[in-house]
């Protein structure tokens, strides 16, 4: 089933950490399994790195506590190998981390590098972008990752309930566009087409990290931008690109994107105001964060919408 | 702060009804802000089964699923603000008034009574439908009256795509636009529309307007106060896919 949410300011910023908290916990009956969150922070000099190390439901052997040391350690030797100033590292769990710093060459060579540590996954990477995805519900995910406060501009976020690949970080919500920075993608659907579109932009030599259909439409948006398309053109060839049946909320550094199948065949909720727009699979969701009375409509099929902040 | 709501009621098994609600002259008004869906639907059901209530409010419903649902008595009800999926369905009897929008699957499957939605509605409303009327004031989703078996379907503003889709019986008159596919693969009934028409579905073709429809679209629509868009065309089943006696000599037989 899958719950998706997302919320975009447009007068300035909010504490988009707990909204998209009290969003997706409204919406835990969607997905148990995992939940995770794209925060939109005031953009820097730094770039900002969310990585994993291990996953945590991996069995934990004698070794363990170690050799993430080890490759914690690993991973800031290789970022000063290739010319990066680590500015902070700091650790949220055990095994993931968000590491800022000062980098002025190509994303990819970054990115592949630390990913070539052993068990390590870049979960985000950008100027503004963090996505933190972990197992159980949002409010324990927010609480253990310390997300209250976080200040900014847009947010997504996805409580899932797996259907297509495993339950671990993995194969939770949101996607990264690796290795286009602060670009993220949560999908509420199936896609049929997805061998076809990965082996294909695999051909054009982008990596997957799951067996998760949604981690391709990320990336499938973010390349057809980066061939000059704008974001709104890449997401409306998608609605013929792309089969099955699915609604996604797509986050770019300055935007928030939401597509719908054209079955309509998964719901979505919209609220648009001059402060803010918000939009979830429920309208529960929209109202945790809105205290007043609302009206609220539901997309059609094939709508494509974009808003910026 | 911490959410306390639980769509699924898993939390919360042995919930009984609040006994918040105020009775006066035969009227019973109740606050569902702070209740969960078992508790506003364990009330309504002590207020109308128990109490024998015949009008009930509910304030703040707030979104939340799954609300009056299975009732099975006349009454009226006043729910005012907004529901989220499943609201009203299984119903039988109750007149129901709803002052904000409903999410998927309002209505399903009721057999009897009104439900008046003055805002809008998402997909599947009215789903299975077997009688009694459901008022959209606003615009519909995707896929209304799917599989509707009776009963009237009226929607003031816009329907999506695949509207009467497998209709069976019964009426449903959209004053606005509708989407792709409309009346995909419907059996019998009608469809009036006052909008534009995105294309139809398989076997739907328009029919000619008789004075019985004009009569029913104007009784309709005065009923509940919509102003009509104008002209109305009306969409039946085409019937090419009406195979019904063509079953096999051998089967035929045993049928028979």
């Amino acid at each position: 089933m899958c719950g998706i949410a997302g919320i975009i300011h447009r007068d300035g910023t909010g504490d988009i950490g707990s909204e998209m908290t009290r969003m997706l916990q409204s919406m835990k009956h969607r997905g148990p399994d995992s939940s995770g969150f794209a925060l939109y922070g005031p953009p820097g000099e730094l770039l900002v790195m969310r990585i994993k190390l291990a996953d945590p439901n991996e069995k934990r052997d004698f070794g363990w506590a170690e050799r993430l040391e080890r490759h914690r350690d690993e991973v800031e030797h290789r970022l000063a190998k290739i010319g990066a100033m680590v500015d902070m590292i700091r650790s949220d769990q055990e095994y993931a981390y968000r590491v800022t710093f000062r980098y002025s060459g190509e994303l990819k060579p970054l990115a592949d590098y630390i990913e070539d540590v052993p068990g390590c996954e870049v979960l985000s990477l950008g100027h503004s972008l963090e996505i933190i995805k972990d197992l159980s519900d949002a409010e324990s995910v927010s609480q253990r990752y310390r997300l209250g406060g976080f200040t900014g501009t847009h947010a997504i976020g996805h409580v899932r309930m797996a259907t297509e690949s495993d339950v671990d970080i993995s194969g939770a919500h949101p996607y990264w566009a690796y290795p286009f920075s602060d670009i993220a993608v949560v999908h509420n659907g199936q896609l049929t087409n997805y061998h076809m579109w990965r082996r294909r932009l695999e051909r054009m030599g982008h990596r997957f990290q799951s067996e998760c259909d949604s981690e391709i439409i990320a990336v499938y948006l973010a390349q057809k931008m980066d061939d000059g398309l704008s974001l709104e053109t890449a997401m409306k060839q998608s609605l013929d690109e792309l089969d099955g049946v699915f609604t996604y909320l797509v986050v770019t550094a300055d935007s928030l994107g939401v597509a719908k199948d054209e079955m309509a065949a998964k719901p979505l909720v919209l609220y648009e105001s001059g402060e803010l727009v918000a939009l979830a699979s429920e309208e529960v969701a929209i109202r945790a964060v809105i205290g007043h009375e609302i009206d609220t409509h539901d997309p059609y099929e094939r709508e494509v919408l974009v808003w910026n902040r | 702060m911490k959410i306390r709501y639980d769509a699924r009621g898993l939390a919360e098994p042995d919930a009984r009804p609040p006994k918040i609600a105020t009775i006066e002259a035969g009227r019973a008004v109740f606050d569902a802000d702070q209740l969960t869906t078992r508790q506003i639907n364990l009330e309504l059901r002590r207020l109308v089964y128990d109490e024998g209530i015949e009008d009930v409010t509910i304030l703040n419903p707030g979104a939340k699923h799954s609300i009056a649902v299975g009732i099975l008595a006349r009454c009226k009800m006043s729910i005012q603000g907004s529901l989220g999926y499943f609201g009203c369905g299984l119903i039988d009897g109750p007149e129901i008034h709803i002052t904000g929008r409903v999410g998927w699957s309002a209505a399903e499957n009721m057999m009897s009574g009104v439900v008046l939605i003055d805002k809008n509605a998402g997909s599947l409303t009215g789903a299975a439908l077997r009688g009694g009327d459901v008022v959209v004031r606003g615009d519909v989703g995707a896929r209304s009256g799917i599989d509707q078996k009776g009963g009237t379907i009226l929607v003031g503003g816009n329907a999506g795509m695949m509207t009467g889709f497998m209709l069976q019986r019964g009426r449903q008159i959209i004053c606005g636009n509708v989407g792709g596919g409309l009346g995909d693969s419907m059996y019998d009934g009608a469809i009036y529309v006052g909008g534009k028409i995105t294309s139809l579905g398989v076997d739907c073709v328009e029919a000619e307007l008789t004075p019985a429809d004009d009569e029913f679209l104007a009784r309709k629509l005065g009923i509940y106060g919509i102003e009509p868009p104008g002209a109305f065309r009306k969409f039946v089943c085409g019937r090419k896919l009406w195979n019904y006696d063509n079953l096999e000599p051998a089967e035929r037989k045993l049928v028979l």
